[in-house]
């Protein structure tokens, strides 16, 4: 298992490499000198001047490449451009609210989607069935911040169960859970509909192999075949919808915090485009893909405790 | 098997299939109503989408005004599709551009393997690393808020997904007798990838390019919502939803109709591509 975890992590850091060159050059393109973006046309010469120092954007482009990948190896993610804040410690501030969110909302997708897919490939065709299909379908196509515009209106607006203010810590734990629910739905049914999906044709296929037919003509009863020896082969594939979904859940999340007015990533992203600082925009991303690659690799290694195969492959 | 069939089996069999499919009809007729509400904006739209009326802000909806007014006195209803076409157009440019460019990526990666591969994966990987919004946004904040450059940063962003489908569409083909009959009878490298392999992949490459029609559109709506999309005054369905979002409290009917507008073309765009993705699924059943 040492030697899976050490390959994976290794196969790992090109990638990263490559990540973080990629955002160095994308933010460089910017088209423009930076320091007038972010001082404005009536900047006096000399603090214009004095911002490009400060910004290291008078030394060769490759010297500023060098300092930036060093600085990362740091944990240094630069400053930002408004506040003159290092990014990281903005970052690590509100990083608590958006992991709240999302494992609340990955917590909302597992229990609603493996049992709601479970039920639709049992009964196929059945009303669990179509309801998943339902679920899902709709799951899949409100864009997160048409969907949490119209959880606002229902729930916050029309009836008064949550604030329309999501920002926690205001209160007791009953008070955060209220500001967390909706938003944590918000994001939940978008994976409740992936989840459900891959269970369901996963359960599909899993109860027409031989050993569920042999486990059905040893006498296992009907519940433990369904959910002790078919589903335990259908948790790869919902490992890998959740692993591959980071990425859109992150994005989600960045909408959700807007529409709810939540602190987390989302907020610093949008204020950042805002403002044009684009050093925190650079942190952020960075942040972003790190995150994503972290999630790939421990993806691949959940799939070495879930089938064992996986890791002397 | 008809004489006819043995040509192309798996193609004739999958439209066909698709035909019926009760999914695709379904999010067909939603999606040629939008069409046709684009097409035919100016003659469908009972008002300028950018004409102030002199009735009162925010109104509710009447007679006059279906939807109602937004906080400028424009007619939502006319915004709204008027919106239709911004959405459509740019989910459909950028879709094709990535479908094009993606594939003929993915295609040379896959034909020619080795180092070629190497690179265009690692590449690839390297891109599929960002969020697909994120890196959406980081883009138009790049380029600047137009349409084309929406388009442009919608599309680069789809590309790594379409290049991953032909690359591994193709290694696949690659394998086939057909390719190597193609060798031996000396054709182009070009020849064989974008003459015979292109064709044979071409099924996958649509319904992915059907699914990713909705994300297009779906970005292209949130990134208006946030505040950099088409630049106003023109009509967008995230930008109209923006502005209702602003006065929530006032009238929250201005962010919900556009709200629906978004949803039901998205309904309807997933219904074709889950049916097209059913009809061309070998597994699924005959």
């Amino acid at each position: 298992m040492l030697l899976f975890i050490a390959k994976r992590l290794l196969l790992a850091i090109p990638t990263l490499f490559g990540v973080l060159t990629l955002v160095f050059f994308l933010v460089r393109i910017v088209p423009g000198d930076p320091a007038l973006v972010v001082l404005g046309d009536q900047a006096s010469p000399a603090a214009l001047d004095a911002l490009r120092e400060r910004l290291g954007l008078n030394k060769p482009v490759l010297v500023q490449y060098a300092d930036y990948l060093t600085s990362i190896a740091h944990g240094d993610l630069g400053r930002s451009l408004t506040t003159n804040r290092p990014v990281m410690g903005d970052m690590l501030s509100v990083l608590p609210y958006t992991i709240e969110l999302t494992l609340a909302s990955l917590v909302i997708g597992l229990l609603g989607g493996v049992p709601l897919g479970v039920m639709a490939a049992v009964k196929r065709n059945g009303i669990a069935d179509w309801l998943a299909r339902i679920v899902s379908l709709i799951g899949l196509s409100f864009p997160a911040f048409v969907s949490g515009v119209l959880l606002l209106v229902l729930f916050a607006i029309q009836v008064r169960w949550f604030p329309v203010i999501s920002a926690p810590r205001s209160g007791d734990a009953l008070e955060r859970l209220r500001a967390l629910a909706l938003p944590a739905i918000n994001l939940g049914v978008i994976m409740i509909a992936y989840v459900t999906r891959v269970t369901r044709s996963g359960m599909l296929s899993a109860l027409g192999e031989d050993y569920v037919r042999t486990a059905r003509a040893k006498g296992v009863p009907a519940r433990a075949v369904v959910w002790r020896h078919a589903l335990r082969n259908v948790l790869i594939p919902v490992v890998t919808i959740v692993g591959l979904n980071l990425g859109v859940l992150i994005g989600n999340s960045v909408l959700t915090e807007i529409v709810f007015s939540r602190p987390g990533l989302g907020k610093i992203i949008v204020n950042a485009l805002n403002t044009r600082d684009y050093a925190t925009l650079q942190g952020m991303m960075v942040v972003f893909a790190f995150a994503i690659v972290v999630a790939n690799v421990l993806t691949d290694l959940v799939y070495g405790l879930v089938d064992p195969r996986v890791k002397t492959a | 098997m008809s004489a006819a069939t043995t040509v192309g089996p798996a193609r004739v069999s999958t439209w066909t299939r698709a035909r019926g499919n009760p999914a695709i009809i379904a999010g067909s007729i939603i999606c040629l109503i939008l069409v046709i509400m684009a097409l035919f904006a100016p003659w469908i739209a009972p008002y300028d989408p950018n004409k102030q009326m002199l009735g009162p802000q925010l109104a509710d909806p009447s007679r006059a005004h279906w939807l109602g007014l937004d906080s400028f006195g424009r007619d939502v209803f006319s915004r709204i599709i008027w919106g239709a076409r911004i959405s459509l157009w740019v989910g459909v440019v950028a879709t094709v551009m990535a479908m094009i460019a993606g594939s003929a990526i993915g295609i040379v990666a896959g034909y020619f393997g080795g180092a070629i591969d190497r690179v265009i994966s690692g590449v690839t990987d390297i891109l599929l690393s960002f969020p697909q919004l994120v890196m959406g946004l980081l883009l138009v904040a790049v380029l600047g808020a137009s349409i084309g450059n929406i388009i442009l940063a919608i599309a680069i962003t789809a590309v790594p997904a379409f290049i991953r489908l032909a690359r591994g569409s193709t290694l696949a083909m690659r394998e086939r007798d057909f390719i190597d009959a193609g060798r031996a009878l000396g054709f182009s490298d070009m020849r064989i990838m974008f003459a015979h392999v292109a064709p044979n992949i071409l099924d996958e490459i649509i319904v992915m390019g059907s699914l990713w029609l909705a994300t297009a559109i779906r970005t292209e709506s949130t990134l208006a919502f946030i505040g950099l999309g088409v630049p106003p005054p023109t009509a967008t369905w995230g930008g109209i939803i923006r502005e209702g979002f602003e006065y929530l409290n006032d009238n929250y009917l201005l962010a919900v109709f556009p709200s629906l507008a978004i949803l039901i073309t998205m309904i309807g765009l997933n219904l074709i591509g889950d049916g097209l993705r059913d009809a061309t699924d070998p597994r699924a059943p005959q």
